[in-house]
């Protein structure tokens, strides 16, 4: 089978096509952005987009992913290495504290900022609502999404 | 966006934000094992066999460790040493493990660990501290004499002979709940058998040095012989000490028996099972006031669950003894508080560390007091706050920093417009749907560890031959930005610029002891001691210039990169290649030893903390008359955190610790049936989400503390203790009913009454 990653093509020989795809993505292509967090579908750790819609991916296999676009926290910089402004606005806002739910939160704003390019606050919490981070209460996570959509326009 | 002025700095945030940064179960080395661990179905049981021989024969299994192989002591704490790193004879709870399995995969270990077969003879669980404490109960831990882990006191006055000439008195009982400190990474060790003889630990614990006394008393070696590596950390608030330092013990065994680096990853249902939680509490509180509402007696029983380990039981408790009357002035006190076993889930430190449990007695009390006493809620509150020079329950003058209780209080009030939302609740009667409320709370809070211990810590600064620096300090990267306050604070006392600090994170091999981080002294110790080390550094450095250039080494100063002394001015890269080209080493480890503390156990009193940090927080919230929902409308925080290193990390402090306090309040509660956790991960474990939080305003009060260096207070713990009894109140002053247990959950009777006590 065959899927991007970061735009990358890769072919995947079917043998992995049952394993779980956090193990691929971690154990196999190195990409640990992907968090394992509760395994539940409950955190949000783990999650990634996929043809651009937000994925909690604990629960998938390698197979979910053929034919599609994933891209990982390792993915969301731009080619020349530099920040994403929206990786750029988390850290202006105080956004990251412990940094673990990071690249699920990173990468869920994404997805509704993709979609949403001026969501209101409540709209920001409702898109995080399966993330969840112990550390910063959300305030800045959401002043940092709502900091960064003016480049999504 | 804000790039020309950022609020908010990390030394490790480009390694976050990019999924670079390398949490404990990241790290990998070649030929790698796998270990998972074994536990029993038992809550309470008498130990009759241990077969490991089907699990042993398991595909891929290298060796099942069970305490017959521990080289060490098979028993370990921080204070009793009661804790089996691995069960010999007794369960004493659930989450007790009985054997590890190292594996070639994480796969084949899981597979193996299904195998081990335990006979056990089931004993009848104690499971409530009440009955613990009964003289008739079976003995949990036999050596230890006694199901109560701990007593102490406070004796202040008469409060017996005070109590008849009050006017009005109350009496109620509350109690408090486990919760789980939910930490977003589970636990998570890597050790490495280096070939020097080191056994070289990487783990998920915000403790190295705590981390490193149980490897050691495990292994039967030496401190010197086990390197804890700091590694970056997914959270702990106080929850990765003794279990995240069980699970790198167990694994560096592994590693020592195998010889091989071993990897053991905690899943969040084993870390919810076996580690340690914040103690639930019985409170029954007594308070005598005048008519004119003056608190004359305060007499409390306090009673937490220290489940099956002692852990730091008899620390949170102290804490809790220290604040049992919140930031209020009584005259006469008599306080008992009882650490007690049972067969629960173990529970030690978390976050707040004994105070949230109070603030929500005393805050609740404070406002059932206000209402006896036709007294408004913020008139009874300045009627008793402690002020500038008050004498505290156990007898300390608040005369060596500034006594903020009343500018954080007027904060709050001015900025929430509190007098007004007060005038609008509804009391449990309105016209719509919407139940409206407002609700107050504030403390004041002893800093760092006090009397419960050894209180210093270190610093070493590093100038390299080219001017840049590298800073190390004793003090540990839990996620809340340790390490980037600790470069702004060395950028700003040396008066050179951030981009030329590079923070070490250090090793338990480079850098003393400097005690745990914990108590909210991380910036407040680890700030001291760089403090300190500027102090050592700078006459280092002027010491040299006086030396060289035959002048004073009075007229001194260092700013914006350059040096300053009475034959003129250099570069501070000039000076310090100066200093190397005379081969002086601009090299110093600075230590921070905080004045003085006192404490006397049999009667409680002494100088308990050398200096105390003050907060108030409020909250407005709507619920609905029908349906009994909850809405957070809005929340606001005022705290006194002397001086902010990183304005927007102290932020972060303050949302965090509300979103927590709230989850505390009303959403929280690990449930445990029959002496089992039964919401053993985040689908049923409850908490605060961005959809439950309102918008939060936090306001810093700076008053920087003579008895801190670097100016700073610590707040991570403030910020965490006063949600829940913010929340209490509003719930009362939206419902007209008082609630006496943690979490509160709004009940709506058939005929669309709230129901629960009257106050």
């Amino acid at each position: 089978m065959q899927t991007t990653i970061n735009r990358k093509v890769y072919n995947i020989p079917d043998e992995l096509k049952e394993l779980k795809l956090t193990e691929y993505l971690r154990e196999h292509l190195n990409l640990t952005g992907v968090k394992n967090g509760c395994e539940m579908r409950s955190c949000g750790a783990c999650a990634v987009l996929i043809n651009n819609k937000t994925m909690r991916i604990c629960h998938s296999t390698v197979n979910d992913i053929a034919n599609c676009e994933v891209l990982t926290i390792e993915g969301m910089e731009n080619e020349d290495g530099s920040l994403h402004p929206l990786q750029q606005a988390f850290i202006d806002h105080g956004a990251i504290q412990c940094g673990f739910c990071t690249p699920g939160m990173v990468l869920t704003a994404h997805a509704l900022l993709l979609s949403n390019h001026s969501p209101t606050r409540e709209q920001i919490r409702k898109a995080l609502q399966s993330n969840l981070c112990r550390c910063t209460g959300y305030q800045q996570i959401v002043d940092a999404i709502e900091a960064a959509s003016v480049y999504y326009k | 966006m804000k790039k020309e002025n950022p609020k908010s700095w990390r030394n490790d945030a480009y390694a976050k934000v990019t999924g670079r940064t390398k949490y404990t179960d990241d790290i990998k080395f070649p030929f790698m094992l796998h270990a998972v661990p074994v536990y029993t179905d038992s809550v309470h049981a008498l130990i009759k066999n241990i077969d490991t021989s089907a699990a042993e024969k398991s595909e891929g299994v290298v060796k099942v460790i069970t305490w017959k192989d521990i080289k060490g002591a098979l028993t370990f704490g921080q204070i009793i040493k009661d804790y089996q790193i691995f069960a010999k004879d007794k369960i004493y709870f659930n989450g007790d493990v009985v054997a590890l399995v190292a594996a070639d995969t994480r796969a084949n270990a899981l597979k193996a660990a299904a195998l081990v077969k335990v006979d056990v003879e089931e004993l009848t669980p104690v499971l409530d501290v009440e009955v613990s404490m009964d003289p008739n109960t079976p003995l949990i831990h036999k050596e230890h004499g006694s199901n109560i882990i701990n007593k102490h006191v406070v004796r202040k006055g008469n409060a017996d002979d005070a109590f008849k000439e009050c006017d009005i008195i109350l009496d109620e009982v509350f109690q408090t709940q486990f919760i789980e400190h939910s930490y977003m990474e589970p636990e998570a060790a890597v050790c490495n058998p280096r070939h020097d003889g080191v056994m070289e630990v990487y783990g998920s614990m915000q403790h190295p040095f705590s981390t490193r006394r149980f490897v050691a008393s495990t292994l039967g070696c030496s401190l010197a012989e086990v390197e804890v590596i700091g590694t970056p950390m997914g959270g702990g608030f106080g929850g990765k000490d003794d279990t995240a330092a069980i699970v790198c013990a167990r694994t560096a065994l592994a590693a020592m028996i195998t010889g091989k680096p071993v990897k053991c990853s905690y899943s969040r249902e084993w870390s919810i099972r076996e580690s340690y939680k914040r103690h639930p509490y019985k409170v029954y509180y007594k308070m005598g006031l005048t008519k004119d509402g003056i608190i004359k007696a305060v007499n409390c029983k306090i009673i937490a669950d220290g489940g099956a380990y002692c852990s730091v039981t008899p620390w949170v408790t102290w804490r809790s003894t220290v604040q049992c009357c919140g930031p209020y002035q009584v005259e006469n006190v008599h306080c008992d508080t009882y650490g007690v076993y049972t067969n629960n889930v173990f529970t030690g430190a978390m976050r707040g560390f004994g105070s949230p449990q109070m603030n929500y007695v005393v805050e609740s009390m404070i406002e059932i007091a206000a209402r006896k006493c036709n007294l408004s809620v913020i008139d009874i509150r300045r009627k008793n706050m402690v002020r500038q020079g008050s004498i505290t329950i156990t007898g300390q003058n608040l005369d060596n920093h500034k006594v903020a209780m009343e500018e954080t209080l007027n904060t709050v009030l001015n900025e929430f417009d509190v007098e007004n939302k007060l005038k609008k609740c509804s009391y449990g009667k309105t016209d719509g749907d919407e139940l409206y409320g407002v609700g107050l709370a504030m403390s004041y809070r002893g800093m760092s560890i006090g009397a419960e211990g050894v209180d210093f810590n270190s610093a070493i600064i590093n100038v390299q031959p080219d001017g840049s620096i590298i800073l190390e300090t004793g003090i540990h990267e839990n996620g809340q930005g340790s390490e980037s306050a600790m470069c702004l604070i060395l950028a700003r006392e040396l008066g050179v610029s951030l981009d030329r600090i590079v923070y070490r994170r250090p090793s338990t091999s480079t850098i003393p002891d400097g005690g745990t981080t914990v108590a909210s002294r991380g910036t407040v110790l680890g700030g001291g001691a760089v403090v300190k080390a500027v102090e050592d550094l700078k006459s280092q450095i002027s010491k040299f210039l006086s030396r060289k250039y035959n002048c004073s080494s009075e007229k001194f100063d260092i700013r914006d990169n350059a040096v300053y002394f009475e034959k003129g001015e250099k570069s501070f890269n000039e000076v310090i290649k100066e200093m190397f080209n005379s081969r002086e080493y601009p090299h110093v480890m600075g230590v921070y030893r905080p004045p003085a503390v006192s404490w006397n156990e049999h009667n409680g009193q002494g100088d308990a903390y050398f200096s105390w940090t003050y907060g108030c927080q409020a909250v407005e919230i709507s619920i609905n008359k029908k349906t009994g929902k909850l809405k957070l409308l809005n929340a606001i925080a005022a705290h006194d955190c002397g001086k902010a290193a990183n304005v927007g990390m102290t932020l972060g402090q303050f949302y965090g610790g509300m979103a927590m306090g709230i989850g505390y309040g009303i959403f929280e509660e690990v449930k445990i049936k029959d002496g089992k956790i039964i919401n053993d991960n985040f689908n049923s474990y409850r908490l605060p989400r961005a959809t439950d939080m309102p918008e939060m305003k936090a306001i810093l009060i700076e008053n920087p503390d003579p008895n801190s260096p670097s100016g700073a207070k610590g707040i991570g713990e403030p910020t965490n203790e006063l949600m829940a009894p913010a929340l209490a109140n509003a719930i009362y002053n939206a419902t007209g009913h008082r609630y006496f247990k943690l979490p509160i959950k709004v009940k709506i009777e058939e005929e669309e009454e709230v129901i629960c006590r009257r106050p």
